[in-house]
């Protein structure tokens, strides 16, 4: 996963890109956390290069940021991804791409935070930082070292949904991931003493994205709230009290009951031959035992019964506001084009510049200094629409949060302009095409709408059926499921940093 | 709209002729394609027919580094071009770009402010995305209005740093490495520099930096030659021809070593440890590239990497880098670690500088990076965005076109000794800057009851200075 650079580069405040796209959506990537951060390459020099003034409160995690500016994936129809099943059951997906002598290669695990409970949150992303220390053939260290020597880029992420593994290679060194990634599919070692040192290096990982990050720290407990039963309640990176609490046995149990070739998901994007790659996989995989995957338990979150709220207070120097309705996601909406037609309720929000909240609430009436609509419908599990931003400094949270909600009941009493609607439908089409850019996003793609459940051919369904959606569709989601009952809403409200640094502080 | 759907329905047989044939050949960097248009604006192009797609990046010398004594200028300059141009307002301005799907940005860093566009390559939706580009970079309006609002903008962009302790030594890092150098100017200004700041001088900054001989202009995508000349023609007429920017004035490293410590209420402290690195074009470049690549810039592999992170659990991430720019640039070394760890986080990471400097890379070491370097090199320019960040980097520091064609070879030929030697030279760890933001009462506290090491002797404390001089 290229991250970010958490280095003190000359940059400008964030911009967030608000661009829509399947990759985007998809694959989520704020609730990504990898296995360590990527420099920029000092040989690219790429400065920072941001409109500075345009977002400058959106301070979210680092991570976030950078990401969103990556380009994303491709949208070709799957007639030109090969598919095949071992008997084993690892499925294998391969995309040509032969615009560079490169390839990508990810290995997908369906286990994330949401496979976690109460007690052991963090144990899939715990593991996933284990998996570099080293199995029965290869001594911890070595794996980094023969990927390096190979010239390969290599991480891992998990998420809510999923744990990845991924390798960036020239297309001739392909073997040497593929080798290595079946090895630690079943012969981890987990080392005591390794997982005690380790353990402490996510504990730092913990602090530094989210506990002196006062918008994490609030959308971290604003989730727990949102969510009463359903484990997307819950931080990827587990709450500390469960870092403290984390035995290597626990993960050992984990690796054991969820790292299998019939619980995964192979995906190669580049400049590669099919039937080539599933030669190979093959020879490596195949000899590699079926287990028993055991059904993760249903959990439906429970309705809501009315609104929810809470304040988060921090030492902060911005208030921000969090609020998210409950939506279906296209994993149980009951009609088909519900998911599509959020999809684009958000975009009609907050897809671009010229987007309602850029237009209005930041530039019009200046109440908000960022706002942002996400919904989040292509996951394991049903999720949140999500409206967020921080006021403008001569306004209030509570001026905000009105603000938008009268955005919502616009959306409900009057249907979009057939203009408005083309513009989002126009950035969605010119995204895909800019999406077929970078590999490692097509495979992303693929990876995470296979290991969610949604399965990967719907790469291809996501825009016809964005350009099937009609105003009346979209006011009424709007009505049906943006409804103050089903809303929950988080204050960050900011306490004073310390004397110290309050003094030396300029006027305001 | 109607024309973008008949795009995609035909995207599945563009994408299966063109991919027949790829540009690269394996190991080789595409190949760069270079002029000058008729008033003087430098040209670097890539065709890239295979997606119907086209990248634009014009770059100028003009980055906060040019803002004088009145930081956040180039900033706020740059973020004024889309909120009013030739006659149309910023709504309008947004439409235009995103009713035909194309993504517009325009940006300031250190050095440079540079604008840029992608759009797709259908002739009305490429035209209209250009035109509305060209309108922007040429006949910006400063509208009042919007320039107050930007200003409010940036003024909460600056109190989100103030809550980021990251940020905040950033920020401290630069202001004592490079002292009244311009390169020390706050990107995004001060709160009374804002304040301060006309939208006359918005205008004088643009009058001034936002010409063509001043530029470059970086190509890539489904254009050919001839088209692409006739673009470029197109873009440096919108602008006049105008003077390259003064020269940056040299960068003086400092002479003794100094720590500053800033206060913050985060359970982490924020190290970054530095000094004056190297320049774009450096004689030294190549091989304290490849030096840091073994000490701290190559992840996992590296030496900071394993003995903070992976034998000690200190921090997630520990890297070193230097940021060459036209002048000296810095080398910095970053961390971040719960706060009673951070005097022996620093310890663990100047004594591997030492040892590193004493002793240099192994030969295995150094052979590793190298086949590293080399074999990643493909990876580089994988995408059209990958290749224009890169041709925008070499034409604005002037490097030669065949400069990634070389990158591996000059990598392979630096020897061990020579490592060793520009290292000693240009690495001095007894004048090197030392920041760290964090709770200093948590350290105290807790260090003093643990009791667990040795002082470091560089670290010295010494309370913070507010930031009140206004730098550049």
């Amino acid at each position: 996963m290229k991250i970010t650079k958490e280095a003190p580069q000359k940059r400008s405040a964030p911009q967030t890109e608000k661009i829509l796209t399947l990759m985007k959506k998809i694959f989520n990537r704020y609730l990504l956390l990898s296995l360590f951060i990527t420099l920029t390459s000092p040989l690219s020099a790429k400065d920072t290069q941001t409109d500075s003034a345009k977002e400058p409160a959106n301070s979210q995690p680092a991570s976030e940021k950078t990401l969103s500016q990556t380009n994303n994936d491709l949208t070709a129809p799957h007639s030109q991804i090969s598919e095949k099943t071992l008997d084993n059951g690892l499925k294998i997906l391969v995309k040509k791409d032969n615009r560079a002598p490169v390839v990508v290669l990810q290995l997908w695990y369906r286990v994330g935070t949401s496979y976690e409970h109460e007690g052991i949150t963090g144990l899939s992303h715990a593991l996933e930082h284990m998996m570099f220390k080293g199995t029965k053939n290869h001594a911890s260290g070595e794996f980094e070292k023969i990927l390096s020597v190979n010239g390969a880029r290599n991480n891992a992420f998990t998420s809510q949904d999923y744990t990845a593994y991924y390798e960036v290679i020239a297309k001739d060194r392909l073997e040497v991931a593929m080798e290595l990634e079946a090895d630690r599919m079943r012969n981890l070692i987990l080392d005591e003493k390794e997982f005690k040192k380790e353990i402490e290096v996510v504990k730092e990982e913990r602090r530094w994205r989210t506990d002196d990050r006062p918008t994490s720290l609030t959308r971290e407990q604003f989730n727990a709230v949102a969510f009463l039963n359903s484990p997307y309640r819950a931080p990827v990176i587990g709450w500390m009290v469960d870092l403290d609490t984390m035995k290597v046995g626990d993960l050992r149990k984990w690796y054991e009951k969820w790292y299998a070739p019939n619980n995964a998901t192979l995906v190669v994007v580049g400049d590669v031959e099919p039937d080539a790659v599933f030669a190979l996989v093959e020879k490596y995989f195949a000899r590699i035992k079926t287990s028993d995957i055991p059904a993760p338990k249903l959990r439906t979150e429970v309705e809501q019964k009315g609104p929810r709220s809470i304040v988060v207070k921090a030492p902060a120097k911005l208030p921000y506001l969090r609020m998210g309705y409950k939506t279906p996601g296209l994993i149980n909406a009951k009609e088909k084009w519900e998911p599509y037609a959020l999809e684009v309720l958000a975009n009609i929000l907050d897809g671009g510049s010229s987007a309602r909240f850029a237009k209005k609430l930041v530039r019009d009436k200046e109440i908000a200094a960022s706002a942002g609509a996400s919904y989040d419908g292509f996951g394991r599990l049903p999720n949140l629409f999500v409206l967020s931003g921080t006021p403008t400094k001569s306004k209030t949270i509570e001026d905000l949060k009105k603000a938008m909600l009268e955005e919502i009941e616009l959306l409900k009493t009057e249907k979009v302009s057939e203009e408005e609607l083309k513009r989002v439908k126009a950035q969605v089409v010119a995204s895909e095409v800019y999406q077929r850019d970078s590999i490692e996003n097509i495979a992303s793609v693929l990876g995470s709408l296979e290991s969610v459940g949604l399965g990967y051919q719907l790469i291809d369904e996501y825009v016809p059926e964005i350009l099937k959606v009609t105003p009346e569709q979209i006011q009424k989601v709007a009505q049906k499921y943006l409804i103050e009952d089903h809303l929950t809403v988080a204050r960050l409200q900011p306490l004073p940093l310390d004397k110290k640094a309050a003094t030396s502080e300029e006027g305001e | 709209m109607k024309i973008l759907q008949h795009l995609y329905r035909l995207l599945t047989a563009t994408l299966l002729l063109t991919l027949i044939g790829s540009i690269q050949s394996a190991l080789a960097a595409p190949k760069i394609q270079h002029w000058q248009t008729a008033n003087g604006l430098r040209v670097y192009f890539v065709p890239a027919p295979q997606l119907p797609m086209l990248d634009l990046q014009l770059v100028f010398s003009g980055g906060s580094a040019r803002d004088g004594d009145k930081p956040g200028l180039a900033m706020l300059t740059s973020s004024m071009l889309n909120k009013g141009a030739d006659g149309m307002n910023a709504d309008q301005i947004a439409e235009a770009f995103e009713s035909v799907g194309a993504q517009f940005s325009s940006g300031s860093g250190m050095e440079r402010s540079s604008l840029g566009l992608r759009t797709i390559t259908l002739p009305d939706e490429q035209k209209k995305a250009l035109d509305t580009w060209l309108k922007v970079l040429g006949k910006p309006d400063f509208p009042e209005k919007d320039f107050a609002r930007t200003k409010k903008q940036a003024l909460i962009g600056l109190q989100a740093e103030k809550q980021d302790p990251g940020s905040i030594a950033s920020k401290a890092f630069y202001k004592n490495l490079y002292g009244d150098h311009p390169y020390a100017s706050p990107e995004n200004g001060t709160e009374e520099s804002i304040a301060a700041i006309t939208l006359d001088d918005l205008k004088a900054f643009y009058k001034k930096h936002y010409v063509a001989k001043n530029g470059i202009l970086a190509i890539v995508g489904n254009i050919d030659r001839k088209h692409a000349e006739a673009l470029a023609e197109t873009v440096s007429s919108s602008i006049p021809a105008g003077e390259k920017a003064a020269a940056i004035p040299p960068v003086k490293p400092l002479t003794e070593a100094k720590t500053v410590h800033i206060n913050f209420p985060s359970s982490q402290s924020h190290v970054y440890i530095g000094q004056i690195g190297d320049k774009r074009g450096d004689k030294d470049y190549f091989t304290l590239y490849l030096g840091n690549h073994v000490f701290g810039g190559s992840g996992f592999t590296s030496r900071l990497m394993k003995e903070v992170r992976v034998k000690r659990g200190l921090s997630y991430s520990v890297y070193s880098y230097f940021s060459p720019q036209r002048e000296l640039g810095p080398y910095i070394l970053g961390l971040q670690t719960k706060n009673d760890q951070v005097d022996e986080a620093i310890k663990v990471s100047r004594d591997e500088l030492n040892k590193f400097l004493k002793e240099g890379p192994s030969e295995a070491e150094l052979e590793q990076s190298k086949k590293n370097i080399t074999g990643g090199f493909p990876l580089r320019t994988a995408s059209n965005s990958d290749i224009v960040s890169y041709i925008a980097m070499i034409g604005f520091y002037g490097l030669p076109l065949d400069y990634l064609d070389t990158f591996a070879d000059t990598v392979n030929k630096i020897s061990r000794d020579e490592v060793i030697d520009a290292w000693k030279r240009r690495v001095h760890p007894e004048k090197m800057l030392t920041v760290v933001v964090g709770n200093e009462k948590q350290k105290d506290k807790q260090t003093g009851k643990k009791n667990q090491q040795e002082g470091n002797k560089q670290v010295e404390k010494s309370t913070q200075k507010k930031a009140t001089t206004p730098a550049g």
